[in-house]
């Protein structure tokens, strides 16, 4: 029996909702008395051996070009094989874009119950109960997985990567992969450097912000802090900013450490993407605004004036580190 | 040209969540329900467009709910759509749903199934996938457009990092979300010819539950906020350094 954790790469390198899959898993390995192992498909730079650290001691590969394409049958067909040879009982995934893609076409090929948005460790005391995320970040359900195969899709954030150490084991498995059905023509990177699932620290604008061109300070916050750059609805729907930065309970549901939202009034709606993060910085000018309730800190006033002064000081305690 | 748009309802998004039975079910009581906005503003408008382009299609919309949903139906074929399949139980979980779609998808051989990008009560985004793997249909998930060319659809949909336009021969299941088609007010010559659309009931098969819910729970109360005046917002980046250790 073991643990088998799904590991996603994109351009040859594996990604950090990886990283977190893996920690977990190797957890939960330990947890149920069973192996962790890795299992890669396509192409990769990295050297897998280093995944070993993250408490991984076999990682099973399987080297197909093929595979470094998005096509959730294929893949989960591969998977589903894969299953087989090491008699995984439990299936870790990131909950990223992959994840959302491939484990539900597993989940019916191997009628095996599926949760995704998971948020932490299951209770394995009394049968196998693990904690999602429901009503969009409003509340948390605990879901029993009654099948004897469990597939958990992790939400990315949500759990620390750790680092027990070690090498592992590479083992190419030699599993033949069918023609893919989705032919690719052509893909575009989105903007900023840090994807909004995956980044630590958060900046983002709303309508209080009047404009696209007042975004520079958002922007320049984001890159002085490593952070990604996000946006309310209504920006996203005027064009101020890509669809791809809205959050909320239509758009992405981030979780960061921390969340700097400036001048966005904190509707319910908007809540609902972001109350998972760990820490909000609230600015606006509104001291009625919704959000400061939502808010660990909060400057009431205007962001044109606070926010150069904020980007200011971030400099200065750069500068002095 | 026959396409199926999976339909879910939902609470409305200003709905008070909150749990009774002893925290294992959801408080309905009082609560406006709606669709679930990524079936009603990108799955069923992108639908309703590909059958003005082309008015041979067949439009039907199918939900797994029990009779509290029906006026959420009947605003769904307000929209659009010639008749509407409501598969007569509880949603229980991703999987039971999926399989009562996939039964009435095998009895009129859909060339397109669309679902939203996720519920957002339940927030699974699995519905559609588990639809294609138990149909053994090609899945392209999280769509942000849909053209159709014969039988060729091109669609943009999300990959990590960024997006990527593919093609692919129908059948196809695909999971839709913002940009994929402009959210509609249905107008009242729709609403009054929803009242005699067809909404046939169909009664589930059984179908195991490979999960259940337990419990539901509300996280903690944040503690409150701590405010830093407006004319020193350095302070507010030193207690973010010092205090929260974030920066
Ligand atoms: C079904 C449904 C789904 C939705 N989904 C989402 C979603 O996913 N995400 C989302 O964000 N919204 C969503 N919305 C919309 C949501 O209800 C709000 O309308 C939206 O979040 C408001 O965006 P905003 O805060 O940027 O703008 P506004 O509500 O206009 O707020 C602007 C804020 O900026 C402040 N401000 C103005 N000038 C300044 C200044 N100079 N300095 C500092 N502060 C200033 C104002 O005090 C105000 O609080 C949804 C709505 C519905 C009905
Ligand atoms: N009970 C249901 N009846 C019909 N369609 C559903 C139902 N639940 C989910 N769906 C569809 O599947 C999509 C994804 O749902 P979920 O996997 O629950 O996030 C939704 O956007 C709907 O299109």
């Amino acid at each position: 029996m073991s643990v088998l954790i799904f590991i996603d790469h994109t351009d040859g390198h594996v990604k950090k909702t990886s990283l977190e899959a893996l920690s977990y898993g190797a957890k939960v390995a330990a947890q149920t008395g069973n192996a962790a192992e890795g299992i890669l498909l396509g192409t990769v730079a990295d050297d897998l051996t280093l995944l070993g650290k993250y408490g991984i001691k076999k990682i099973n590969r399987v080297n197909n070009e093929i595979l470094n394409h998005l096509d959730p049958q294929l893949i989960a067909d591969v998977l589903a094989e894969v299953v087989k040879q090491t008699g995984a009982k439990i299936i870790v995934f990131p909950n990223n874009v992959t994840g959302k893609a491939i484990a539900p076409i597993l989940s019916a090929k191997l009628k095996a119950g599926l949760v995704s948005g998971v948020v932490s460790l299951p209770d394995t005391s009394n049968g196998f109960i693990v904690r999602k995320s429901v009503f969009s970040g409003k509340a948390f359900a605990n879901v029993s997985i009654n099948t004897e195969i469990k597939i958990i899709s992790l939400n990315p954030n949500s759990y620390q990567i750790q680092e027990p150490g070690g090498t592992a084991e590479i083992v190419s498995l030699d599993i033949p992969v069918g023609a893919s059905k989705i032919k690719a023509l052509s893909t575009s990177k989105s903007s900023g450097d840090i994807p909004l699932s995956e980044a630590e620290i958060v900046v983002s604008g709303g309508r209080g912000l009047k404009g696209p061109e007042n975004w520079g300070m958002i922007e320049e916050l984001a890159k002085l802090l490593g952070a990604a750059t996000a946006c309310s609805r209504p920006v996203a729907d005027e064009h101020w900013r890509p669809h791809n930065e809205h959050v909320g309970q239509t758009g992405l549901a981030i979780a960061p450490n921390l969340y700097i939202a400036i001048g966005i009034s904190g509707a319910i709606q908007h809540l609902a993407g972001v109350n998972r993060s760990k820490t909000i910085v609230v600015i606006n000018k509104d001291p009625e605004a919704p959000f400061f309730k939502a808010a660990n800190y909060g400057i009431v006033g205007d962001a044109f004036e606070v926010v150069p002064k904020i980007i200011q000081a971030v400099k200065q305690l750069k500068g002095a580190q | 040209m026959k396409i199926l748009v999976c339909i879910s309802k939902t609470p409305d998004t200003t709905a008070k969540i909150a749990f009774k039975d002893n925290n294992t079910k959801f408080a309905a009581e009082g609560v406006q329900w709606i669709i679930n906005p990524y079936d009603e503003w990108y799955a069923l408008v992108r639908a309703i467009e590909l059958k003005e382009k082309d008015p041979s299609t067949t439009l039907h919309l199918v939900t797994v709910a029990t009779a509290d949903a029906d006026p959420v139906v009947r605003k769904a074929l307000a929209l659009g759509g010639d008749e509407a399949i409501r598969v007569n139980a509880d949603s229980h979980d991703c999987y039971y749903v999926a399989a009562q779609i996939a039964e009435v998808a095998k009895q009129n051989s859909y060339d397109l199934i669309f679902t939203g990008k996720e519920t957002i009560d339940y927030n699974g985004s699995s519905v559609g996938g588990i639809i294609a793997g138990l149909l053994n249909m090609t899945y392209i998930s999280l769509a942000t457009k849909f053209e159709l060319n014969g039988t060729t659809a091109t669609v943009t949909r999300e990959i990590e990092g960024g997006e990527e336009t593919v093609q692919a021969a129908l059948p196809v299941v695909v999971s839709c979300q913002k940009g994929v088609a402009e959210q509609r007010i249905p107008n009242m010559k729709g609403i009054m010819g929803a009242r005699t659309k067809p909404l046939k009931i169909m009664e589930p098969v059984a179908i195991d539950m490979l999960t259940s819910v337990v419990s539901f729970d509300l996280p903690q109360a944040k503690a409150g906020v701590k405010l830093i005046p407006a004319d020193n917002p350095a302070e507010l980046v030193r207690l973010l350094h010092e205090e929260a250790k974030l920066i």
